[in-house]
C-alpha cells in the first residue's frame, strides 16, 4: 500500500474518530450527573443535522449565500436547538424516572429515540430517503503526493478540536463545571452545597446534546449526505466508545471514540473480506470489547453499595 | 377442608366470550369507521366495567381456577379461527399473533424473570427464519424438525452473546444485544448466499403426507390452508405458554425473580447466576427462533426488512405494554400490537411511532402495563391481604 493511500484512510480515519468522541462525550456527560444513559442520543444527533439542514434550505430562500455565514447560521441553529431539546428530554423524561428501575429509563429513552427518528422519517418533507447536505466549506485540497489533504475536513477536524477542548476547558476550569463535577461526584452532598441540581442537570444534558449537533452536522458536511437512520449507528458506536474509554470519565471518551475509529478503518483495508462487510464488523467489535472489558479500558471508579 | 367457597367460573367464561364476540366483530369491520367504532366500543366496555366493579371476578377467576381458565381462553380462539375457518387474511393474522406470542414469552423469560435484556429478539426471530429457510431449501429434513433445529441454531447463535451479557449489567449489556441485531441486519443485506435484501422463498410445509399450502375441506367444510399454520402455531404457542407457566412457578422462577430483584443478595443465598442467567437466555431465545422457523414456512418469503431494531423494538413493546412478566398480558399487548395496524392501514406507516410514544406513556404513568403481573402465590388459595 502506498503512503497516499495510508495518509487517506488515517486522516478518514480521524475524522470518524472525531464524531465518534463527539457522541461519547455526550454519553460520558450524561452517565457523569444522572448516572443514566441516554439512548436517544444518536436520534438527538439526527435531528440536529436535519435541523442544520433546514437552516441552510431556510438561508437559501432567504438569499443569504455568503458560505461563511450559512456554515455559523447551521451550527449556531442546530446546535441550540438540540441543546433546548436534550435539557427538554432530561426534564420531561429522563428526570421523572430518576428513581424508577434502569431498564425504565433504558426503554424510554429507547422508545423516545424512536419517537424522533420516525418522525424525521414520517414528517420530515420525504424525509424516508437520504438527503444530500451542501457542501458549505472551501473544498481547495493541497496535493501531497497521491494524498489529498481537502481544506474542508482540515476545518472540520480543527471544529471538532476546538468543541472539545472547549467543554474540557467549561467542565474542568469553570465554577459551573465545578457544579457539574460536584453533582457527578455525589448529588446529595452538591445539593447541601447550595448548588442548583435541577440546573446542573439541564445544562450538562444541553451541553452533550450541542455537542452531538456539532458532530450531526459536521457528519453532513463530511459526507455530504444526512438520513434518518445515521443517529441510531452513530448513537451505538459512540456509546461503546464511551465505554471502552469508561463512563464518565471525557478522556475515556475521546480515547475510546479514535480508538473504535482506529479499530474500524483498520478493518475495513486490513480484513480479507469484501469491504460490505465493515459496518458488521463494526458491531462484531462493540460486542468484543464489551466481552472483553465490560467497563471500558479506564475503569468506571465506583465500588457497589449493597 | 374446602371451607372457602371457589371462586366462581363464569365471570372468566363471560369475559373470555365477549372479548372473542369482540374480536370477531373487529374482523368483521370492513372500513376503517367500523374498525374505530368497534375500538370505541370496546373501549367504553372496559372503562365501564373497571367503574362498575365487573373486572375484578374476571380477573380473580383467571388468577384462581387457572387450569380452567386457560382451556377457556383455548377454546375461546378455537371458537374465533372456527368463525373465520374459510377466510385467509384472518387466519394469518391469528397466525402471525401466535409466532409474536411465543416470542415474547421467550423475551418474558429473558427480561420478566431473569432481568436479561435483550432488543435483538426480532434478530433471533430472524436466526430461526433464515435456518429454516436454508434448510427446507437444501435438505430433506422433516419439516416438523425444522422448528426444532430453528430453536436450536437460534439459541447457538445467542450462545455467542452470553460471555458479553453475563459480563455486563443493565445499559451494558443493552448495547451488546442492540449492536447483535444491528449486526444481524446488515449481515443478511450484505450476505448474497442468504439472499441479500431480496430474501429466500420458502417452499409449502409439509406434515404426515400433507402439504400445508393447500386448501381441504373436511365434511364438506372447505378450510383455508392457513388453517393448517394456525393450529401448527397454536401447538407451538400452547407448548411455550406451558413452560413458561411451569418454569415461573418453579423453584427456577423463583431464583430467575431473586436474580432480577437483587444479583447480590441471591448469590448470598447460593443461587448460581450465571447458570439461571444462562438458561433464561437460551431458553428465551430457543423459544423466538422455533417460532421464526414457523413463520418463515407461514409466510413462504423472508426478507432482512422484517427484521430491523425497530420490530424487536416493537416486541419488547408487547412484553411492555401487556405487563412484564404475565404471560397473558403478552397475549393481549401481541394481538393488539400485530392486528391493529393491519386493519386500521392508516396508522400502519406510524406504527413504530406509535408504538414508541405508547411505551414511553406507560413507562411515565402506568410501569407495571396493561395487566399487572399478579403477585406469587405459594400456597393454593393464599391472597395477598
Amino acid at each position: 500500500m502506498d503512503a497516499g493511500l495510508l495518509a487517506q484512510f488515517v486522516a478518514n480515519g480521524l475524522m470518524l474518530g472525531m464524531m465518534y468522541a463527539l457522541v461519547a462525550v455526550g454519553f460520558t456527560l450524561f452517565f457523569g450527573v444522572l448516572d443514566v444513559i441516554k439512548f436517544s442520543h444518536g436520534d438527538v444527533l439526527t435531528v440536529g443535522a436535519f435541523t442544520g439542514y433546514s437552516t441552510y434550505l431556510g438561508l437559501k430562500l432567504l438569499g443569504a449565500a455568503d458560505p461563511w455565514l450559512q456554515v455559523a447560521a447551521v451550527l449556531v441553529v442546530a446546535c441550540s436547538a438540540m441543546a433546548l431539546l436534550g435539557a427538554l428530554i432530561a426534564r420531561y423524561l429522563v428526570m421523572p424516572l430518576k428513581s424508577a428501575p434502569a431498564l425504565n429509563i433504558l426503554l424510554a429513552t429507547l422508545m423516545l429515540g424512536t419517537v424522533l427518528r420516525e418522525s424525521v422519517r414520517l414528517f420530515y418533507p420525504d424525509g424516508a430517503n437520504p438527503k444530500r447536505f451542501p457542501r458549505l466549506l472551501p473544498t481547495d485540497a493541497v496535493a501531497l503526493g497521491d494524498f489529498n489533504l481537502r481544506l474542508d475536513s482540515v476545518l472540520l477536524f480543527l471544529g471538532g478540536l476546538a468543541v472539545i477542548v472547549a467543554i474540557h476547558v467549561l467542565v474542568n476550569r469553570s465554577k459551573l463545571g465545578l457544579a457539574i463535577r460536584a453533582v457527578a461526584q455525589d448529588e446529595e452532598t452538591a445539593r447541601t452545597m447550595g448548588i442548583n441540581f435541577t440546573l446542573v442537570v439541564l445544562f450538562t444534558f444541553a451541553l452533550g446534546s450541542a455537542a452531538a449537533a456539532f458532530a450531526g452536522v459536521m457528519n453532513g458536511l463530511y459526507y455530504n449526505e444526512i438520513n434518518f437512520g445515521m443517529g441510531l449507528w452513530l448513537g451505538v458506536i459512540g456509546f461503546s466508545a464511551a465505554i471502552v474509554g469508561g463512563l464518565g470519565n471525557i478522556y475515556g471518551a475521546i480515547l475510546g471514540g479514535f480508538l473504535f475509529a482506529a479499530l474500524q478503518t483498520v478493518g475495513a483495508v486490513a480484513l480479507p473480506f469484501a469491504s460490505a462487510y465493515k459496518d458488521v464488523f463494526a458491531f462484531a467489535v462493540v460486542i468484543a470489547i464489551m466481552a472483553w472489558r465490560p467497563t471500558g479500558l479506564i475503569a468506571e471508579k465506583t465500588s457497589e453499595r449493597v | 377442608m374446602s371451607a372457602a367457597p371457589r371462586t366462581p367460573l363464569w365471570p372468566g367464561i363471560a369475559a373470555a366470550a365477549l372479548v372473542t364476540a369482540f374480536a370477531v366483530a373487529f374482523m368483521w369491520a370492513e372500513n376503517e369507521w367500523e374498525v374505530i367504532g368497534v375500538l370505541a366500543a370496546a373501549a367504553v366496555a372496559v372503562l365501564v366495567a373497571r367503574r362498575s366493579g365487573w373486572l375484578a371476578p374476571a380477573a380473580r377467576a383467571f388468577e384462581t381456577r387457572e387450569p380452567a381458565m386457560n382451556r377457556v381462553a383455548l377454546a375461546a380462539l378455537l371458537v374465533f379461527v372456527a368463525v373465520f375457518h374459510g377466510d385467509h387474511f384472518p387466519l394469518l393474522m391469528v397466525g402471525t399473533v401466535l409466532v409474536y406470542f411465543t416470542v415474547c414469552l421467550g423475551l418474558t423469560i429473558q427480561f420478566g424473570y431473569a432481568g436479561v435484556v435483550n432488543f435483538a429478539a426480532a434478530a433471533f426471530l430472524g436466526t430461526g427464519c433464515y435456518s429454516a429457510a436454508v434448510l427446507a431449501a437444501h435438505s430433506a429434513i422433516p419439516h416438523l424438525a425444522l422448528i426444532a433445529i430453528g430453536g436450536a441454531v437460534a439459541a447457538l447463535v445467542g450462545s455467542i452473546l452470553i460471555l458479553p451479557v453475563l459480563r455486563t449489567r443493565g445499559h451494558y449489556a443493552a448495547v451488546v444485544t442492540i449492536a447483535f441485531g444491528l449486526l444481524f441486519k446488515t449481515f443478511l443485506e450484505v450476505n448474497d448466499t442468504l439472499g441479500g435484501p431480496q430474501g429466500l422463498k420458502l417452499p409449502s410445509m409439509r406434515l404426515l403426507g400433507m402439504t400445508f399450502n393447500d386448501n381441504f375441506s373436511v365434511a364438506g367444510v372447505e378450510f383455508s390452508f392457513y388453517m393448517h399454520y394456525v393450529l401448527a402455531a397454536l401447538a407451538l404457542a400452547v407448548l411455550a405458554f406451558a413452560v413458561t407457566r411451569r418454569l415461573e412457578r418453579s423453584w427456577i422462577g423463583v431464583s430467575l425473580d431473586a436474580i432480577r430483584l437483587d444479583e447480590t443478595a441471591s448469590a448470598c443465598f447460593g443461587i448460581h447466576i450465571a447458570r439461571w442467567k444462562i438458561v433464561a437466555f437460551t431458553l428465551g431465545n430457543f423459544m423466538a427462533g422455533a417460532a421464526g422457523a414457523l413463520y418463515a414456512l407461514m409466510l413462504g418469503f423472508i426478507a432482512p426488512t422484517s427484521f430491523t431494531f425497530g420490530d424487536s423494538l416493537v416486541m419488547v413493546s408487547i412484553v411492555l405494554l401487556g405487563g412484564i412478566g404475565n404471560p397473558w398480558g403478552a397475549a393481549l399487548a401481541a394481538a393488539i400490537v400485530v392486528v391493529l395496524p393491519e386493519k386500521l392501514q392508516v396508522i400502519q406507516e406510524y406504527r413504530f411511532l406509535l408504538y414508541a410514544t405508547m411505551v414511553i406513556l406507560v413507562l411515565l404513568y402506568r410501569p407495571e402495563g396493561l395487566l399487572p403481573r399478579p403477585l406469587r402465590r405459594y400456597l393454593p388459595g393464599w391472597r395477598p391481604q
